[in-house]
Parts: structure tokens; sequence; C-alpha cells
């Protein structure tokens, strides 16, 4: 499901090309639009997707559910702080989703490393990195396990 | 003050007369007319257009009314034609504003100091606008050309790389400007017949790689753009945004939300700039 773009969208801007993590969103020297100059090797990281501010890139389908007319279209509103989907399925049903954008304004919130104090005895023995928890629940609790969340493992697939 | 180029033409080359240059125009526009069809037929963008057309309206919540239509057409005139709005890099804009202007000054300033001011050196405004068209896009284009182009920005190509067909259209813009007004200089100020001879011949050169180069070059988007950005407004109002998901503001999902991270940001909290923080210029 590579990306593509919409010739007659594109302004040339090139944040597509500067975001794409596999350098594959290349800028046209003729038109002066962008294009995918290799789709075998896009994993469809939606990167480029959000950040084209004329939502002229979209991501191909799958060739058995394309001619039924889906759609997996996203706005990303940087200003507001959230990103929106539209996910329109085979039947023409269709699916808004809005969520916040959960990166903190940028330049904020920066951490200040040098005062932290250095890792105990015991953290430098763990299995976890070095402020692990802290740094990705930001706040000072356990981690979430199964038991602590009174589950189970299951065997097979759940949804 | 400002005399007419062309008049002063036929005392260099007896040989190019007013009939012969109304007929070079006309032979431009034809070819002109001819390259766009064929550039129009072999990348198939009409049928892509209508047929994109058509699968967007099967999703239009709401018809719009020919006032409606107009308006919007209005609106994509007065925004992406007038003042290319559709560009988010500045320079680009500018530099794209000066070209649209300098080419529109110029080419319709030269048809009628051609058609209408034949033989006379007095050409009173005309003449004047004909000269600022020329340095308009001339500055333009030779701002894109050294400066804009994305091989030199960002690939780190030389300035003076040329590369054929892809360059054709900016070349040629490039050529027209540069020579006409070097040409007018070597005529009105210089005296020299020899050098405005010269500098004459590169201009009609360049002038049939612009009009004649339609089908290989970039040429023919001056009349699509404008369409696409007219149908772009159409998707948006009439419901069928192109699949894409209502603009929300965040006050209005706000309250709504099933997720506390959602209801837990202040409704005045700006997020600031994150990707758009900083111009693309890494590609």
């Amino acid at each position: 499901m590579p990306t593509f773009v919409y010739m007659t969208r594109c302004d040339g801007c090139g944040y597509c090309v500067d975001i794409c993590p596999s350098d594959i969103m290349h800028i046209d020297k003729k038109y002066r639009r962008a294009y995918n100059i290799e789709p075998d090797m896009c994993w469809e990281c939606y990167s480029c997707v959000k950040a084209c501010p004329t939502h002229a890139i979209d991501v191909r389908g799958y060739a058995d559910f394309v001619p039924l007319g889906h759609g997996v279209r996203v706005h990303r509103d940087e200003e507001e702080g959230i990103i929106s989907w539209r996910i329109t399925f085979r039947g023409g049903r269709v699916k808004d989703l809005v969520a916040p954008i959960t990166t903190k304004p940028w330049g904020q919130f920066i951490p200040d490393l040098k005062r932290e104090a250095p890792p105990s005895k015991e953290m430098r023995e763990s299995q976890l990195l070095y402020n692990e928890p802290k740094y990705i629940r930001l706040d000072d609790g356990d981690l979430y396990t199964l038991k602590s969340q009174g589950l189970k493992m299951k065997a097979g697939v759940y949804y | 003050m400002f005399t007419n180029p062309f008049a002063g033409l036929t005392e260099i080359m007896p040989a190019i007369t007013p009939g012969i240059m109304q007929a070079f125009v006309v032979l431009m526009a034809l070819l002109v007319v001819v390259g766009t069809i064929l550039d129009t037929l072999h990348k198939k963008s009409a049928e892509w257009f209508y047929e994109y057309t058509d699968k967007m309206s099967e999703r239009a919540t709401r018809p719009l009314g020919s006032n409606e239509k107009m308006n919007l057409a209005i609106q994509t005139v007065a925004s992406e034609v007038l003042t290319s709005s559709e560009f988010h890099n500045p320079k680009r804009r500018i530099a794209h504003l000066l070209k649209m202007y300098g080419f529109v000054i110029f080419a319709l300033s030269s048809a009628v100091l051609i058609f209408f001011y034949s033989g006379e050196k007095s050409a009173g405004f005309w003449a004047f606008l004909w000269r600022l068209g020329a340095i308009m896009l001339a500055v333009g284009s030779w701002w894109f050309f050294t400066k804009l182009r994305v091989n030199v920005q960002s690939e780190g190509d030389p300035w003076y790389t040329i590369d054929m067909p892809r360059d054709m259209f900016i070349v040629s813009l490039m050529g027209v400007s540069t020579f006409g007004l070097l040409w007018c200089i070597s005529q009105n100020i210089i005296g020299s017949a020899f050098l405005a001879g010269l500098f004459f011949v590169l201009f009609v050169l360049s002038a049939i790689l612009l009009f004649g180069g339609v089908y290989w070059s970039k040429f023919a988007h001056m009349f699509f753009k404008p369409f696409a950005a007219y149908q772009k407004r159409v998707f948006m109002a009439d419901g069928s945004r192109e699949k894409l998901p209502p603009f929300y503001k965040r006050s209005e999902v706000l309250q709504e939300s099933t997720m506390d991270l959602v209801r837990d940001i202040p409704a005045n909290q700006k997020m600031g700039l994150c990707i758009r923080k900083d111009d693309p210029s890494h590609y």
C-alpha cells in the first residue's frame, strides 16, 4: 500500500521529502511536484500523508478493495493540536475519528537530565533502562503488568 | 518616452514587415492551442478530471446551486489564480507571481504593439508595459532558475545546470524576457544593428521554444491548475471532501470526547507548530 501524490493538489513544498523516513519522497524536476520514487520501499507509516499541508498524498489500498472505493484520509492540525481521520469503508460507510496530537508544545518539557539523581544500585541491576518507567508514563507510578491489571494471558487472538 | 521596439525592427531587418510579425503571433497562438490539446490527450488529464469529478459527486452530501458555484469560481480566481495562494513557500510564491504577471503583461503588450501600433514608434503606455513585463519575467525566471529549482536548491547541482526537456519551460521564459530586453537596449540605446539583430534572432528562437514546446514542457499547467483549484473548492463545499475528515476546532470536540487525554487539555492551550515549525529545506 504505497503512498502516491495527487499532482493537481501538490504545491511542491517539500514537507513530505523532509519527513519521509525511507527518503523515497522526492520532488520531480520538471513538474516541481512530489512523488514516491520507490513504492516498494514504502512501509505506509503515513508520515508524509500527515505532514502534507495540501492533503495531496494518499495511500493506495490493496487491489481487492480499491475498486470499491475505500479511503483512509487524515487531517493533522498542529495549531489545534488534534488529528482527525475519515475511514471510508468498501460499502460506503464512513467513520470519523478525532484524537489529540500527543506531542507537547514544541521546545517545552525538555528533560533536565543533569539535575536528575544518578541511578541507584537497584536500578542499575534491573531490566529497565534508566528512568524508563518515569519517562514512558510521565508519572511516578509503577509499571502496568497483566497481574496489576487483573489480566491473564490467553492462547489465540482476541479483539 | 518609451518607443515601440517592433516599429524600429523594420529599419534593421526590412524583411520583417508588420504582416510577418502578426502572422508569427497567430502561429504561436495556434502552437499553444495544438500543444495544449496534445498534452491533454497524452496525459489524459481531462479524462482524469471528469472521472474524478464523477467519483466524488457520488459522495456529495448536498447539491451546489449555480450562485454558489459562481462564488467558488470567484474565490478561486481571487485566491489561487491572482495571488498563487497554493504555494506554501513564500519565495516560490513571489517568484511565481513575478513570472505569471510578467508573462501576461509581456505577451499582451507584445500582441497590442504588433497588431495596433505596427509601424508607430510612439506606443505610449503599452511600450512601457512591454518593458515592465519583460523585467518582471526576467527577474522571476532567473531567480527561480539560479536559486529555487529543486536540484539547485536541495541537491547541490550548480546553478547553470540545464536538464532538457525538464528545464525547457523556465529556460525559454528566461530567453524570451532576457533576449527581448537586450534586443530593445541594443536597438534603442546602444544603436548597434548587429547586436540588435543577434538578440532579436535569439528572442524569436526562445519564443518558438516556449510556444512550440508546450507538449514537452509544463506550459499547459496554466490552463489546468485553475480548474484543479476550483474543483477542490467544489469538493469541499458539496460535502464529498475528497474523503477527507471535517476540519474540527478543538473547542468543538473537547467536551464530547470520551478520551481523558483530550478533556484534560485546556481549551485555550495552543500546541504550537511541530512539523511546520521548520521550513522544509533538508531534502
